[in-house]
């Protein structure tokens, strides 16, 4: 009980010192309002308020890239914006890739066939940025254009040459559907 | 990793902007695309107790042409001058700069007026800017003023702005169709902050002869600097390879590049003669293209 209450005037403390802002978006298809301090991060507010920690935090100062999701169907880095910043948009993260029973989208199982991860921590990050190339560039990239493509996002497990095989895979695959 | 506290404003118009600059000034920053500021706030190297947040201001975005000019409103962000054919068509210049600016992810967010606020000196738009010899409006509640880059940038991360104002909008000349343009880049990889970039404008007359000659060169020293007498020297000359190899090394002594973990500053001189020269050559093949001798 005691433990409880001091959570609570913690929690009264920080509104009462803050001013607290309205957030209405919509996440991955569904609406959804909260009041949140101006100052938290959208990478945060995504996997602390909501949840979906699907969206990784690396260096929190938009140099990995790991935090990448979708803003209006554009790739932005979610440690670069404050969720106040979000209000009114349409955010999709990794978590609206695969369908609902599970099953991997074609980039998430180009990724598996190639070997395209390894310790897995940069992966949903390079899983956005090429969703998002994907959706605006139907035709096949070059080797420089997909370099090019990922160049917002580190990865330190793979050399990156499986994570280039896989997208040739993912437009492969995509155009012979 | 948190921002500090601090007290959000999200003006939806103009004046309400200014309003807000004019009542907090001092304690206020402004927030753009927020590509360097949110960073700045992570770590704490900067407390506002006010953003402004100048996102929802339509007045402050888009991409025009005015006369001579091709005009960038502040908030513009650099993936709409990516993806501008006026930009393409009369700014070319700008439009091969422009894909050097950090990640998509970042040119999805940053402005244009962000850019030039921010003044990094390494930074692309400041350098294209001030080889162009491109103008920079700024307001407050008083009044609107147009100023030079030169006037602009004072040093490293710091321009002329003062609390109260913000930038309205980026002015860039448009150059003849006859010119030629390049843009030169070393960065240690792609889309990160350039060691040295060199910017260069070139026209020739129909004997060849060099007619015009804009040039800066960026992140050599605290502002973008240029090379005047580089391109004193080149008008009237024949532009081939040797005058440009010439050239590009006048006016080295005048930099006086920092050395960091990525490169010294007796490298980032030496890269700045190899980048001009680059540049250099590349503008005067353009412009040459379409001259009969």
């Amino acid at each position: 009980m005691s433990v409880f209450s001091i959570g609570m005037n913690v929690n009264a403390d920080r509104i009462e010192q803050q001013n607290v802002v309205s957030v209405a978006l919509n996440v991955n298809g569904e609406k959804m309002e909260r009041q949140i301090e101006p100052r938290l991060l959208l990478s945060d507010f995504l996997r602390d308020d909501l949840g979906l920690t699907g969206t990784h935090v690396g260096c929190e100062h938009g140099v990995c890239g790991a935090c990448t999701i979708l803003v209006n169907g554009e790739s932005v880095r979610s440690c670069l914006m404050l969720a106040v910043q979000a209000d009114g948009c349409e955010i999709k993260t990794v978590e609206s890739l695969s369908s609902k029973d599970g099953s991997l989208n074609t980039i998430q199982q180009a990724f598996a066939n190639n070997h395209a991860l390894q310790c897995g921590f940069c992966t949903p990050g390079f899983l956005m940025s090429i969703e998002s190339y994907m959706k605006n560039n139907s035709k096949q990239p070059s080797d420089e254009e997909i370099k090019e493509c990922i160049s917002g996002n580190l990865c330190r497990c793979t050399g990156y040459s499986n994570i280039i095989s896989a997208i040739k895979e993912a437009y492969s695959s995509k155009n012979s559907q | 990793m948190k921002p500090p506290k601090f007290s959000y404003h999200r003006p939806g118009n103009y004046a309400e902007a200014l309003d807000l600059l004019d009542q907090y000034g001092e304690d206020a920053k402004i927030m753009s695309g927020g590509q360097s500021l949110i960073p700045i706030l992570n770590m704490r190297l900067s407390t506002p107790k006010h953003i402004i947040d100048l996102s929802r201001i339509d007045d402050l975005k888009g991409i025009r042409q005015e006369g001579n000019m091709i005009v960038i409103g502040g908030m513009t962000r650099h993936v709409e001058v990516e993806n501008s054919d006026l930009i393409k068509k009369k700014c070319p210049l700008l439009f091969e700069a422009i894909r050097w600016v950090g990640h998509t992810q970042i040119r999805n967010r940053g402005t244009v007026g962000g850019s030039i606020a921010h003044a990094d000196p390494s930074a692309e738009l400041p350098c294209v800017l001030t080889a162009l010899r491109g103008e920079i409006v700024i307001v407050s509640k008083e009044e609107e003023i147009t100023v030079s880059p030169e006037e602009f940038f004072l040093s490293f991360l710091l321009t002329s702005l003062e609390p109260d104002q913000l930038i309205k909008e980026v002015r860039f000349p448009i150059i003849h169709e006859s010119c030629g343009y390049a843009f030169e880049e070393v960065a240690r990889r792609h889309g990160d902050f350039a060691l040295v970039e060199a910017a260069a404008v070139i026209d020739v007359d129909e004997t060849g002869r060099i007619s015009e000659a804009l040039i800066a060169l960026g992140g050599a020293n605290a502002v973008p600097f240029i090379p005047e007498e580089v391109e004193r020297f080149l008008i009237g000359k024949k532009p081939d390879e040797t005058i440009l190899k010439e050239a590009a090394v006048m006016q080295l002594d005048d930099l006086d590049p920092e050395g960091d973990i990525h490169g010294s500053g007796e490298y980032r001189r030496h890269l700045s003669g190899i980048l001009l020269e680059k540049a250099l050559c590349r503008a005067a093949d353009r412009a040459m293209e379409g001259v009969e001798i």
